[in-house]
């Protein structure tokens, strides 16, 4: 049976009003500006740009005013949003190697050429709340500056340092450059997936998913102990290639970070034991994300180094089919809409089984009584 | 001799050109980064009277960003990136483009102009070398404060060897 159900559309026009006046608040506190959210609050811009898969620090402002700071929900708004723009082109492979550096460290090399450039980190903070932030009293004297800048091309420590001695397996680069580049935004994830896939898909994956993944395979779900071998956050300028032009040109710069770790040595009795990498890069300044990816990249190589799959982290297609907090919220949220014919199949089902079970039962009981009856006469 | 003349032409019109594509590759860069009121302000002192026509409105869409596994290896899809781009001709037939991280169709705009008048007489050269030195001087302050931010490591005798 169908029962056609009108009658929502004035309650929701309502409840989009309601939730309007409350995503303002009070009317006597001044209303946040998108500047303000750019500026002020630039780690969540930098989040909302990452996973929704969309570079513009603007729009991820105004996304996160709209989802009243939700995150995952700013997330789906750039996401949305993203499929309404033609996409011009594809730039040329950005150079992290010629990165301007805002900080960059090493967990492996102390005394490495260019230094430990700590840049604005939470490191080393006493996670003390600072009362002064909430009587608005921030009034930061300018960062000193160095003597020297720091230097211009920084060089990497795993493949100008490590991968001096061999110690460290070579990045295998393709033959073929103009082998085609999976893209998950145009096709359909499919297994096995190859690097491309899965790098494409834990750089927009969820931050907290991806996380945990790291975490675990720290914890023992994989076998990859790693060493940060080098992070790096800053601007790399973006290059493209348009065809009425036919040389390419330098549109911008975009902030991004990238992590590369050093891990669990592979050999055989007649290979010489080389350390093995995992690879992480970001949209923004994400070091939390950028590590997670890397221990999850290298988790997922499991195939490739002959190695035992033991943890979820290990699992591509356990990983990448669960890594996108926007389609995981569609399938989670999705039971809280009306799903009232459904269930009313449902409980039909279980009220005929009640049924059936009921009659057997007092016939049982019937039969019971009667045989007891029987017995005593 | 005269097939020698035409070699010499030949390769001096190719430096020519990878010069001059260096040229235009350094003065794009520059006006993509360039916020629009500047630009705004230096086309209305100076080219107010320039006639021109767009030959590709402003038009907003994204670049996808690569990425190299590793920073040096396989090519991998990033993500994408908001960019505008246009194209404008000037009443000679010189065509200017831009394309410009960002929304800002004004901006787009402007530095479309600003590209067709570098190539029509190079008349902006001056303004587009004010801009490049703020950019680089920018970029050296930010690189000296990111500098005192270095680790200076020391070791600490502990006189326990005598």
């Amino acid at each position: 049976m169908y029962v056609a159900v009108k009658g929502g559309e004035r309650a929701i026009n309502n409840a989009h009003r309601l939730l309007a006046e409350q995503r303002r608040g009070n009317k006597d506190i001044a209303e946040i500006e998108t500047d303000q959210i750019e500026q002020q609050l630039s780690l969540s811009v930098t989040r909302v740009m990452a996973e929704g898969s969309l570079y513009d620090r603007d729009l991820a402002a105004l996304a996160i005013k709209q989802a009243r700071g939700d995150l995952i929900e700013a997330i789906f708004l750039m996401r949305a949003y993203r499929t309404t723009l033609p996409r011009f082109a594809f730039s040329k492979p950005i150079k992290t190697a010629e990165m301007d550096v805002s900080r960059r460290i090493s967990a492996t090399f102390k005394d490495l050429p260019g230094g430990q450039i700590l840049g604005p980190t939470f490191d080393y903070t006493h996670r003390l709340l600072d009362f002064t932030l909430m009587a608005n009293d921030e009034d930061p004297a300018e960062a000193p500056s160095g003597e020297n800048p720091v230097d211009e091309h920084m060089p990497r420590v795993l493949d100008d340092i490590l991968n001096y001695e061999g110690l460290i397996q070579d990045e295998p680069t393709p033959v073929d450059e103009n082998a085609p580049v999976a893209d998950l935004t145009r096709e359909p994830i499919k297994f096995p997936a190859g690097r491309d896939l899965r790098l494409q898909n834990l750089s927009r994956g969820d931050e907290g998913f991806v996380l945990a993944l790291g975490y675990s395979t720290q914890r023992g779900y994989a076998n990859s102990h790693a060493f940060v071998g080098e992070i790096r956050y800053g601007t790399v300028s973006v290059e493209i290639e348009p065809e009425e032009l036919g040389f390419a040109i330098d549109i911008g710069d975009i902030e991004l970070t990238e992590c590369e770790t050093v891990n669990k040595f592979k050999g055989s009795k007649t290979k010489l034991p080389q350390f093995t990498r995992g690879y992480g890069l970001v949209f923004g300044q994400n070091e939390r994300k950028s590590i997670s990816m890397a221990l999850v990249d290298r988790a997922m190589r499991a195939n490739e180094m002959g190695e035992q799959i033991m943890g979820p982290a290990q699992d591509s297609e356990f990983v990448m089919e669960h890594s996108d907090n926007v389609q995981s919220t569609g399938f989670v949220e999705h039971i809280k809409l009306p799903h009232y014919v459904d269930f009313q199949g449902e409980l039909e089902l279980v009220r005929r089984m009640r049924a059936e079970v009921e009659a057997r039962l007092s016939k049982r009981d019937a039969d019971e009584a009667k045989s007891q009856s029987k017995a005593a006469e | 001799m005269t097939a020698h003349t035409a070699n010499a032409t030949a390769t001096d019109q190719s430096q020519n050109t990878e010069e001059a594509i260096q040229a235009r590759q350094r003065w794009m860069a520059v006006l993509a980064r360039t916020e629009r009121s500047v630009l705004e302000t230096e086309w209305s002192n100076k080219y107010g009277d320039i006639i021109w026509n767009n030959l590709r409105e402003p038009q907003i869409g994204m670049v996808m960003v690569r990425g190299r596994a590793g920073g040096a290896g396989q090519r991998f899809n990033l993500g994408e990136m908001t960019v505008t781009r246009c194209a404008v001709t000037l009443s000679d037939g010189t065509v200017g483009h831009s394309y410009i991280k960002g929304r800002d169709r004004v901006q787009a705009q402007y530095a479309a102009l600003f590209d067709a008048v570098m190539l029509r007489d190079g008349a902006a050269s001056d303004f587009i070398d004010t801009l490049a030195q703020q950019q680089a001087a920018a970029k050296r302050a930010h690189a000296h404060k990111v500098a005192a931010t270095k680790v200076d490591f020391f070791t600490l005798v502990r006189g326990e060897d005598e």
